[in-house]
């Protein structure tokens, strides 16, 4: 729910050879964006393993970015595949533990693609921002026994 | 002199992990040579005083299976701790949460309305419900309280090692009683089991081809797995190569696909997602369409990858 001076956390995984270099780009441009991203620089978005995810929401992120080559781009051929398949699993998954899927996004963002990088992080820090804060370590313990 | 002492307890357990004792059949002779056994709840009659009445140190080890999800649990592996100078994690409850620990996908409150006020069987016109305290006839009655969710045995007590399984196979169980006997135990915190995952002991990894490409995930409840080929390859959802080995591969044996209970090999955070991950390196779909249909087949993603780990799990539980 939508919560009034919220600034979403929003946790970027950048594949090094397209993605990181678009929002490289953006940055060099001096295109405005929200700074509620931080970006992680992989080497490819297939070695964001699902793990990281999780930890970013475990740990207080309210969203998460995985932004790669787009398909048939990839430096090393088949990593964004990998990313594409593991994507809609990882989703189902979160939906079952109570997280909605607006909180995690795949997208494909070439090394020239700066201008398309900033409109993404503005338009997903709004869509989070919507969704409100996660705050998943309060609401798991309200639902713990603290032992 | 004296032989040293072991206990035994059992929390939100099936009593499976008793049983694998029991099935060290003839070799539970050499165990109780060796061991004496002070408390066992399931076998031998105990009073809580007693216990109580142990020195520090007294007991060197307890053995103690079941995931935590009473009050009286928790006094019970505290008492526990505190009385003896080792304490095993025994079995996947203890170890990870097991099977009880799926319980993290509701509340108290929906579980204790399911089963007394909502089940199609009872017979409940006063709505009664089990209280912590209550007065009947002139006597106070206590009951232990519920916990709001399930635990592992380490998130209520410190642990020294771990024995995974549902149930730990009786070998590994002899192993681990041998060793600690001798003294010769790997770092506090291990797990006492090989570090390597499923795939390289399972009977049917040679079956393997060069690529694995699941079209799309089978499930053991509508077909039947081909017992000698390996059952990724038929695209059924194998947790081998996410599960430490040490099992004697009992369900592969059986044409069960692995279900994880080992837990994961060492270093891994968090079983469940690096099982996904496997899964998504190992699928074969190559558009987004693709992706979601193969996705589409994975039915209840949580109580496939997480069945015995949940509440070990980076997530711990589902928040509705």
């Amino acid at each position: 729910m939508a919560v009034e001076g919220f600034e979403p956390r929003i946790v970027g995984f950048l594949c090094r050879w397209c993605s990181y270099t678009g929002a490289d780009l953006a940055g060099t441009s001096r295109v405005q964006y929200p700074a509620n991203l931080t970006g992680i620089r992989v080497m490819c978005s297939g070695r964001v393993d699902p793990t990281f995810v999780v930890k970013a929401l475990a740990d207080g992120a309210d969203g998460v970015l995985i932004a790669g080559c787009h398909p048939g781009d990839c430096h090393y051929s088949e990593g964004n595949f990998k990313a594409m398949r593991r994507y809609p699993m990882l989703v189902r998954l979160l939906e079952q533990f109570g997280i909605e899927p607006g909180r995690v996004r795949l997208e494909w963002v070439s090394a020239s693609e700066g201008e398309q990088f900033a409109a993404l992080v503005r338009e997903f820090t709004e869509q989070v921002r919507a969704l409100g804060p996660l705050n998943w370590k309060e609401r798991t313990e309200a639902l713990c026994e603290s032992a | 002199m004296a032989k040293p002492k072991v206990a035994f307890y059992w929390c939100a357990s099936c009593g499976g992990c008793e049983e694998t004792v029991v099935d060290l059949a003839e070799d539970i002779l050499k165990v109780v040579e060796a061991v004496d056994i002070v408390l066992w709840p399931v076998a031998l009659d105990y009073k809580l005083k007693d216990v109580e009445a142990w020195r520090p140190g007294d007991v060197a080890v307890a053995f103690i299976n079941g995931a935590v999800r009473l009050s009286e649990q928790a006094e019970w592996v505290r008492l526990l701790r505190e009385k003896c100078s080792m304490v095993v994690a025994f079995g996947s409850c203890a170890h990870l949460g097991g099977i009880p620990g799926l319980a993290n996908c509701t509340t108290r409150e929906e579980i204790l309305a399911n089963k007394y006020h909502r089940a199609v069987t009872l017979d409940n016109p006063n709505n009664t419900e089990p209280q912590v305290h209550a007065t009947v006839n002139g006597y106070d009655l206590d009951l232990p309280v519920f916990w709001k969710d399930v635990k592992p045995l380490d998130q209520v007590i410190d642990v020294d090692y771990y024995l995974p399984g549902c149930p730990p196979p009786a070998r590994l169980v002899a192993e681990a009683v041998g060793a600690i006997l001798k003294g010769e135990l790997p770092p506090k915190g291990s797990v006492l089991a090989p570090e390597k995952s499923l795939c390289e002991s399972c009977p049917l990894n040679e079956t393997k081809p060069e690529t694995i490409a699941i079209k799309a995930f089978k499930r053991v409840a509508t077909s039947t797995p081909n017992p000698e080929e390996c059952f990724l390859v038929q695209g059924y959802i194998c947790l081998g190569p996410a599960t430490r080995t040490g099992c004697g591969e009992r369900c592969i044996r059986g044409n069960m696909p692995c279900r994880g209970c080992f837990g994961p090999t060492p270093g891994a955070l968090d079983m469940g997602t690096k099982m996904l991950s496997a899964l998504g390196s190992l699928g074969e779909a190559n558009t987004e369409e693709a992706a979601h249909a193969l996705a589409d087949t994975m039915v209840d993603p949580l109580g496939t990858l997480y069945r015995f780990s949940l509440p070990a799990s980076l997530l711990k539980r589902r928040v509705p």
